[in-house]
């Protein structure tokens, strides 16, 4: 299927950490469209099941996960009708100030990021950004009527605005990590037209901006053999150095570093050359911020591997990406997958060492 | 409850010497309950379901309070030490803490160059009367908790460990007042949370519950110039939205909420901003366990003076019991 | 001497190959059965004497702190990250071995003549520094490493101690924890009358990431953690203590920052220590974590101690140890372990 308007449903949808039942609706129409079954878990993952043909005593899985949240705000209390905030996952407070929101009270209400304007503000607090403990939520509605259609608790997301650049880009929010979860319906479209060995679990994942209870849990649950998170990562722009960031448009980074298995990471670079796709190493040395990182210490733990789609201006309502990158990722994936024989497996593990070493 | 609460605050039990708080409880357990002791520590009772179709619930108040330990002994007799938990520095100054064998000491502090600035832990020593390390009475690794008794303010409870022996006295009031209930139900009451929630994970991964509630404190925003909050003394038991180390499991934060309204028992939507409890760890135990939270609104937390409403606390009771003692409806698959 | 070796091995977060590779010849005569698990753990079985059903997991880290290349610049000098916790200040003109061809290159630094007025007084962040391989261009460079190959600090094991000493001080690389790995191959050489599984676990530095896999796997009982620790000992006017000392001996924890010693655990190892005149400290409370944080709070808990050797550096190009405090340490394990069964007398409701 066409790869903008599933990134823009997608994106476009609601669906803050711990509150994401309206987007996972509308993830799972799409895994279902593809998939044998899809389910939900118990803290909201959806995981759709692609059947593998290996003998079902002998048949490996892969999971793979992009999560599903967004990061936004929630309301702590409501002040003369202006809303106090806090945040649900990280935001520069100085990309939210002056931003459309959405409050999602008994009714979705327009709203804007505001705070004390400079005419009233000394003159050495004009020269500071405004800390999120100062900024508020203008519904630009009377104090008794924000009293009636809002609560504590309430959720306040990003209003979406969907750009399509030049040159196949697009902005959006909440790429991160939407666009990982396009490139899971991508996958499962392409792997449904061909044959795979392994088990394919498609995870959509929540909390991944808050606690990563979505990917900890799912992982304990399904168990799989092995994983392949997929998220965002830092597209070059100016005041980033190249060390922390890789090329727009240069096709999707293969990460190296403790959270992931050297051998997976060889196969997917050897399946991007065996392809000609453009293909980049993204290099983590600690945390890798994404759901690999709780994937990989998963009861007996999970070899894990990491597709990243360069993204600039993350955890803002303008995140942008070139569709190109999220096509060769799903291609990448659906590729890797096929090409999986049952013994990859063997090749990640040493169960007798003293016997592989006598012979 | 009074009485429960005050026995419970007076106990000794920082992080990891939780023995004197167990053995209060287990005196205080109906005759005959089932009660066994983990390889942590952790206390579980177990209240099986009287009749079918009920979930598997486990609810958990933690038996640690924050409090120091001893690093070092010095030529002079004074003790240096390190925090157990998220000890607060303003109010150490002039504060006097108690050792496990009924020790007491004062804190004292070095002089300081800038008066504006709350100084480091290091600062701070421990006088116990000794001279010199050959008849101090304390060594390296000993403990101690803040030392001061339980009052009485009208409606009002001042403690220390209100964090949380309050939460204890609720779910041990519970166990002892519900009416019979479909669910299965462990009473948990857990270590070492102050320490990062360790108990809890051991005990949700060995119980093993489909649901969780932890009943715990909360901030309010009712005192002079705080940080705000919609939580205030006295305006009953909150239930749990968030936190800052989750999200409450959205089917049980309704369906507390929901229980709340039908039985008439006011309570406060709760928004902490920093600060966690033992449903935060539960909820990741395993597969994922949906999980929330009762909060018992209190002043000063992590004070030696914690604040308590004897309405909230009452209110708590009156709200849990009624939440365990029917059908529990979470939601579920979302279709 | 395996302990000369281990120091000198190569083996950061995430790659700790060459230190598996020397590990399993070492012990393959001394244990039942091996094992490789996903993310790197070497993890060996030996069987019980006796019918004891106890399990008791051992465990040692074999990673170390280092830094992975991140960037190869067009000049030809490489940019990098740190793996673990490292300060900074130990970071400008070092020496460095790059991938397994152990390259050399240099941490390069400006001259302090040509260093502006106030710059020596901010520290140098690893953010500017670059390491110099001798390449003079990108494709050069390439040619010797790739981004994502790891570096360790080049450092020879030396002794330090003459004969006449009453210390056997020796200097490297690494004691945290290729001492401890040492130490846990030296016990297998016996037998217990409990099924002992050794954990040579990987990650340690990261975050306890192999430990908490191994746990999970091997389902153990209880757990010691064999580990090396900081001593402190630059002089100071302030009446307080270092967190270890060397040429004490081995030292026991109480409490850390990752986890609270089972005090039956450390009740059996102060007793054994004292009755069979080892040497022995405790450990200052409250500082650093090791592989017992991870593994107390497996499953559904799992009693755990931590014994270690002090060094003095850790983390830094270069630690000083005792070997004295390294056989010590040694020898209280091996006085302990036999009586581990016995020591864990059941938590009671009413004590």
């Amino acid at each position: 299927m066409e790869t903008a308007p599933l990134v823009r449903e997608l994106t476009e949808a609601r669906g803050p950490s711990g509150y994401e039942a309206e987007v996972r609706e509308t993830i799972r129409r799409h895994f279902a469209a593809h998939a044998r079954e899809v389910r939900v878990d118990a803290l909201g993952n959806c995981i759709a099941l692609a059947p593998g043909t290996a003998a079902l005593n002998a048949r490996p899985s892969i999971m793979l996960a992009g999560h599903m949240d967004e990061i936004a705000l929630m309301v702590i209390q409501i002040e003369k009708g202006f809303l106090r905030v806090t945040e649900i996952g990280g935001f520069d407070p100085r990309v939210l100030f002056g931003q459309e929101v959405l409050v999602h009270g008994r009714r979705v209400l327009g709203g804007l990021v505001v705070s004390v304007p400079p005419h009233f503000t000394d003159p050495a607090e004009r020269e500071k950004p405004v800390p999120l403990n100062k900024l508020f939520v203008d519904v630009g509605l009377p104090a008794d009527e924000v009293e009636s259609l809002v609560r504590v608790g309430d959720l306040i997301t990003l209003r979406p605005r969907w750009s399509t650049l030049a040159n196949g880009y697009a902005s959006c929010k909440s790429m991160d990590d939407r666009t990982a979860v396009a490139v899971i319906v991508l996958c499962l479209e392409e792997l449904a037209q061909r044959g795979h060995a392994w088990d394919v679990h498609g995870v959509a994942t929540v909390q991944e901006e808050a606690t990563m209870a979505g990917a900890i849990t799912g992982a304990y649950g399904i168990q799989p053999t092995i994983a392949v998170a997929i998220d965002v990562t830092f597209g070059a722009q100016p005041g980033l150095s190249p060390a922390e960031t890789v090329k727009m448009d240069g096709g999707p980074c293969i990460a190296r570093g403790p959270n992931f298995h050297p051998v997976i990471h060889e196969r997917l670079m050897a399946t991007a050359r065996t392809l000609e796709m453009p293909v980049q190493v993204e290099t983590l040395a600690g945390p890798s911020g994404t759901d690999a990182w709780g994937i990989q210490v998963s009861r007996a733990g999970i070899p894990c591997g990491l597709v990243s789609i360069p993204l600039r201006s993350m955890h803002s309502p303008v995140e942008t990406v070139c569709l190109r990158d999220i096509e060769r990722s799903a291609r990448l994936l659906a590729e890797f997958i096929c090409r999986l024989p049952v013994a990859f497996a063997d090749e990640l593990v040493i169960p007798d060492a003293l016997g592989a070493e006598r012979t | 409850m009074k009485e429960i609460i005050k026995k419970l605050t007076e106990c000794f039990g920082p992080s990891g010497y939780e023995a004197a708080v167990r053995s209060c409880i287990s005196a205080e357990l109906p005759k005959g309950v089932e009660a066994r002791v983990d390889a942590m520590g952790n206390l579980i009772v177990h209240k099986p379901a009287a009749g079918k179709g009920g979930r598997k619930v486990m609810v958990a108040a933690h038996m640690d309070e924050i409090g120091v330990v001893v690093t070092h002994v010095d030529q002079k007799g004074f003790l240096r030490f390190g925090n157990v938990g998220g000890v607060r520095l303003n109010p150490l100054m002039g504060g006097r803490v108690r050792f496990a064998d009924g020790t007491i000491g004062v804190i004292g502090m070095e002089k300081v160059d800038d008066a504006s600035r709350l100084p480091a832990l290091e600062k701070f020593y421990i006088d116990v009367g000794a001279a010199s390390p050959g008849d101090c009475p304390v060594k390296v690794g000993d403990v101690a908790c803040f030392h001061r008794g339980f009052e009485q303010l009208g409606t009002r409870m001042v403690a220390k460990a209100m964090d949380d022996r309050v939460g204890c006295a609720v779910i041990l009031q519970t166990l002892k007042v519900m009416e019979k209930s479909p669910n299965d139900l462990y009473f948990v009451f857990t270590v070492q949370e102050e320490v990062g929630l360790r108990g809890a994970a051991t005990s949700g991964f060995g119980v093993e519950p489909e649901i969780a509630v932890a009943v715990d404190v909360t901030l309010t925003g009712d005192t002079p110039e705080c940080p705000p909050m919609a939580v205030a003394l006295g305006a009953g038991p909150t239930v749990k939205i968030k936190d800052g180390g989750m999200l409450a499991h959205a089917g049980v934060k309704d369906w507390l909420m929901r229980t709340a309204e039908n039985a008439g028992i006011a309570y406060q939507r709760e928004v902490l901003v920093a600060g966690t409890t033992d449903a935060c760890a539960i909820q990741v135990s395993r597969a994922g366990v949906p999980s929330g939270c009762i909060s018992i609104p209190t002043r000063f937390v992590h004070m030696p003076s914690e604040v308590v409403d004897a309405g909230d606390v009452e209110g708590a009771v009156k709200l849990l019991s009624a939440a365990l003692s029917h059908p529990i409806d979470i939601g579920g698959e979302k279709s | 001497m395996l302990l000369e070796q281990l120091s000198e091995a190569s083996g950061v977060s995430g790659h700790e190959e060459e230190v598996r590779a020397l590990l399993l010849p070492a012990i393959r005569d001394r244990v039942d059965a091996c094992r490789v698990d996903g993310i790197g753990n070497l993890i060996a079985r030996k069987k019980a004497k006796g019918s004891s059903s106890l399990r008791v997991l051992v465990a040692a880290h074999m990673d170390e702190v280092g830094l992975m290349i991140t960037l190869i610049e067009e000049s030809g000098l490489l940019r990098f990250a740190k793996v673990g916790g490292i300060d900074d200040r130990v970071l400008p003109a070092r020496t460095v071995l790059i991938g397994d061809k152990k390259i050399p290159g240099v941490i390069g630094v400006k001259p302090v003549h040509l260093s502006e007025k106030g710059e020596a007084e901010k520290v140098m962040e690893w953010k500017q520094l670059s390491i110099d391989i001798g390449a003079s261009s990108k494709a050069e460079a390439e040619r010797l490493v790739q981004r994502g190959d790891y570096a360790v600090f080049a450092t020879e094991y030396r002794s330090m101690a003459a004969d006449l000493s009453a210390w056997r001080t020796v200097q490297g690389k690494a004691f945290d924890d290729r001492a401890g790995c040492a130490i846990l191959a030296e016990l297998l050489s016996e037998r217990q009358d409990f099924d002992l599984i050794a954990g040579f676990t990987v990650q340690e530095e990261v975050g306890l990431r192999g430990a908490r896999v191994a746990a999970y796997a091997e389902n153990p009982d209880v757990a010691v953690v064999v580990e090396c620790t900081g001593a402190n000992e630059v002089p100071t006017t302030r009446d307080v203590s270092p967190s270890t000392r060397l040429g004490c001996g081995p030292s026991i924890t109480i409490r850390d920052n990752s986890f609270i010693a089972d005090a039956r655990l450390v009740e059996l190892f102060t007793n054994v220590a004292v009755q069979r005149g080892i040497p022995h400290q405790f450990k200052q409370p409250n500082i650093g974590g090791t592989d017992a944080g991870a593994i107390h709070r497996s499953r559904a808990g799992v009693p755990s101690i931590t014994i270690a050797v002090p060094a003095r550096y850790i983390h830094s190009p270069a630690a000083i140890m005792d070997l004295n405090d390294f056989e010590n340490t040694i020898a209280l394990l091996r006085e302990a372990l036999p009586r581990l069964s016995g020591a864990l007398t059941p938590l009671r409701r009413d004590a």
